[in-house]
């Protein structure tokens, strides 16, 4: 049975990794939901979240190709329960639309976002959440003079640290170092 | 470059990248490299030049030539090939044997010249983007665009390539790079961090497999390649003896044990034998040792061994459920996991279970092994070439083969009696690699027989390796098995698609004029009478040697297991 899986994985920060990565998807016909790439709480390493739709026996061939690239220390899957996971969407609004109807603001209030920026002819709302929230207040929106929108990639964390003690010593590591720069 | 343990091997000197490129290869311990120049790998070629005493170059005629030159010397050998070439097509023409290496699992360092740095991504002269093109297909690749670089990229490079699961790596060095000065100090690189090679070997695991393998009534053993590169043949032997279990090899596998060995029970797969595809679904446990459970191999996963608890030995996590379900896995070196699964598990003999390949075996041999190999009328076949070849070899050669019906007939039937003898592209079945691989072989072991082995379309893939056998004078021995067709295409046409014979059909040249326009001695036969004779003559002559054996143009090998049919519904014709 498919099901949203997200994927983290702990690389090396290195040119051309972003590739190597999703070819482990792209050879198989699997369609990544969501990617995204940021540094890690370890300096030097990178970490990868990946949102896909498919199946568990699916998934854990997936962690291990991921593992299996010289570069990729460490890389688990978690399904939407075991992990906080957090979207953002940005909304382009039309000023003016949004003047004529006090709606848009009692949405803005109720839906958690936030207004960033207001320019002359429009305004820029953020909201945080879960894909469902961030698209409930899209299809709400979309009447009411929304311009354009973006939406980013899931950025996760795992609630229990258990199968990151692989890293641990990395993270040891890496702190020693950090001691040893702060010395000098 | 990170995160990378080294071990200093040399003094520091101040010297241009390109020539520490070489350097870092005669620290390596290379000795025979394959190629071809071009404009962003001159330096290096130039620096080459000064280093003909310890290193020796193989210019092939085309870089496919050079790469499955170099895999043929890995293979013979059990080190790392080296090959390099140029920029843009240089490297695009490398990109095949990249792809066979990175299935086959054969450590290859692939070392290209790139445009100068600053030229990257104008579209340059011969300018491609060989990471990107090579990235699904290498073990590992990088880009140098720093002279300083190249030491730490070539020590991990070669590192990478030969532990653990063995694979091909490619090294691109921009122009600039070799040209610039570097502060030459070469480091060995004994580990990286992010990668583990080889995963420790569980005792949890090892016991596991053992209980199974204790109860087991009908166990069986498929070994793969992982035997050959993990060198546990010996460990391999003393484990199948111990616990008297029959062994089928899959095509990579071949070799690794003598084939006259009392429980080497054949091939298994597409063409294999009888016994072993039939037991396959009868055995109660399978032990699957450094394979991959290929789909030629395994044919309906569906209906593959679906009776049997599976215990499998291999050094890749990745490989365990990855086709077929496994009860008992082990990871580790099979070297080491063998010592320790030979030492749980109980002496037996399963001589019913083994008297059960045999009867099977038996079958096959009165229906396809006896006529194809001892054939009284008609054109010659296949079998009875090998079988020659067998008799004045006494199954000391190593056999280099090509794609298709001849490889399957020249595997089935060729006697081995030692390891890394076999040959082949297994995995991404690429036809043309014979004979620049029989080229890379014979450079690799010079003091054994090279036999190539190829159809006549294969051949013409890559013929112009002839001009590389002549410069460099290696004796390689090659046989033609010319039926004029496609074979295996056209056998598959004439079984599944009605006898349409789309585009099988070759017009072929005057093989034999050819290889004497490369100062090669040819001969062609078509007549029995001359068989013996002419393979006696090919053996006994010093230099390389091209015969031609015309076989039927319509046979077909057998057994098979039809594409989408269980091992088990095997067919004999």
């Amino acid at each position: 049975m498919n099901k949203d899986f997200t994927i983290t994985a702990f690389t090396e920060n290195h040119i051309g990794l972003l590739n190597r990565i999703t070819s482990v998807f792209t050879r198989r016909h699997l369609n990544i939901e969501s990617l995204n790439a940021s540094e890690s709480q370890i300096p030097g390493i990178h970490r990868f979240t990946i949102v896909l739709n498919t199946t568990e026996e699916m998934v854990k061939k997936l962690v291990l190709q991921l593992e299996k690239q010289v570069e990729v220390i460490k890389a688990i899957y978690h399904t939407d329960e075991e992990t906080v996971f957090q979207e953002i969407t940005l909304f382009k609004i039309s000023v003016e639309k949004a003047a004529e109807d006090n709606l848009v603001e009692r949405l803005i209030r109720d839906k958690n976002a936030r207004i960033l920026s207001v320019e002359q002819d429009f305004m820029i709302v953020e909201k945080t959440g879960h894909k469902v929230e961030n698209d409930d207040l899209l299809e709400f929106l979309k009447p009411y003079g929304l311009i354009d929108y973006v939406k980013s990639g899931r950025v996760s964390l795992i609630k229990m640290d258990e199968e990151l003690k692989d890293l641990k010593k990395l993270i040891k590591e890496a702190k020693q170092a950090e001691y040893k720069q702060s010395l000098n | 470059m990170e995160a990378v343990i080294t071990q200093s091997v040399s003094e520091k000197v101040k010297t241009s990248g390109a020539d520490a490129v070489l350097r870092s290869l005669v620290a390596e311990g290379v000795d025979l490299i394959f190629g071809y120049p071009g404009g962003a790998i001159m330096p290096v070629y130039d620096a080459l030049y000064h280093y003909q005493e310890e290193i020796h170059h193989v210019l092939t005629r085309h870089e496919q030539g050079a790469i499955h030159a170099a895999q043929g010397y890995a293979r013979a050998t059990g080190g790392v090939g080296v090959v390099m070439a140029t920029s843009g097509p240089g490297a695009t023409n490398l990109i095949t044997g990249i792809a066979d290496a990175m299935i086959d699992s054969t450590p290859l360092v692939c070392i290209t010249g790139q445009v100068a740095s600053s030229l990257l991504g104008s579209d340059a002269f011969q300018e491609t983007d060989i990471i990107s093109i090579s990235m699904p297909a290498t073990k590992w690749n990088f880009q140098v665009t720093r002279a300083e670089d190249i030491p730490t990229a070539l020590a991990k490079a070669f590192y990478i390539a030969k532990s653990g699961r063995p694979g091909p790596v490619l090294i691109d060095i921009t122009k600039d790079a070799q040209f610039d000065q570097v502060e030459f100090d070469y480091k060995k690189c004994e580990a990286v961090r992010s990668y583990q090679p080889i995963p420790e070997v569980q005792p949890v695991a090892v016991q596991a497999a053992a209980d199974l393998i204790n109860q087991a009534e009908k166990p069986f053993v498929l070994f793969g390649q992982g035997v050959i590169l993990g060198q546990a043949e010996e460990e391999f032997k003393t484990f199948i003896e111990k616990s008297g279990i029959p062994a089928a090899w899959t095509l990579l596998g071949l070799s690794a044990l003598p084939t006259e060995h009392p429980l080497n029970v054949g091939m298994l797969g597409m063409h294999g034998n009888y016994g072993p595809n039939k037991l396959t679904n009868e055995c109660d446990v399978l032990i699957a040792i450094g394979m991959r459970f290929d789909d030629r191999v395994t044919g309906n996963l569906s209906k593959y061994a679906k009776q049997a608890k599976v215990v499998h030995l291999d050094i890749d996590p990745s490989e365990i459920n990855k086709n077929v379900k496994v009860d008992a896995p082990v990871l580790g070196d099979c070297k080491e996991s063998l010592k320790q699964l030979t030492e749980l598990v109980k002496r037996k003999s399963h001589q019913s279970w083994l008297d059960q390949f045999r009867t099977l075996n038996d079958i096959e041999r009165a229906q396809v092994i006896q006529p194809e190999l001892n054939p009284t009328e008609g054109q010659m076949t296949m079998g009875e070439v090998i079988k020659e070849v067998n008799e004045l070899t006494e199954g000391e050669a190593i056999l280099v083969t090509d794609v298709g019906q001849h490889q399957m007939v020249a595997c089935r039937y060729t006697q081995f009696k030692q390891s890394k003898s076999n040959i082949t592209s297994g995995g991404l079945g690429t036809m043309g690699f014979c004979l620049p691989a029989a080229l890379g072989a014979k450079l690799g072991a010079p003091d054994r027989e090279v036999i190539a082995v190829i159809g006549d379309g294969g051949f013409q893939m890559t013929i112009q390796e002839l001009g590389t056998i002549f410069q460099t004078q290696a004796a390689v021995k090659i046989i033609i098995l010319n039926n004029s067709f496609l074979g295996m295409v056209r056998q598959w046409q004439q079984l599944f698609f009605d006898k349409r014979y789309s585009s099988t059909e070759l017009i072929n040249p005057d093989f034999v004029k050819i290889a004497e326009g490369y100062g090669i001695k040819g001969k062609s036969i078509d007549q029995r009478d001359d068989l013996k004779s002419a393979v006696a003559e090919m053996l006994a002559y010093q230099g390389s040697f091209l015969l031609e054996v015309h076989v039927g143009k319509e046979d077909n090998v057998f057994p098979m297991v039809p594409t989408g049919a269980s091992v088990s519904d095997v067919r004999l014709s």
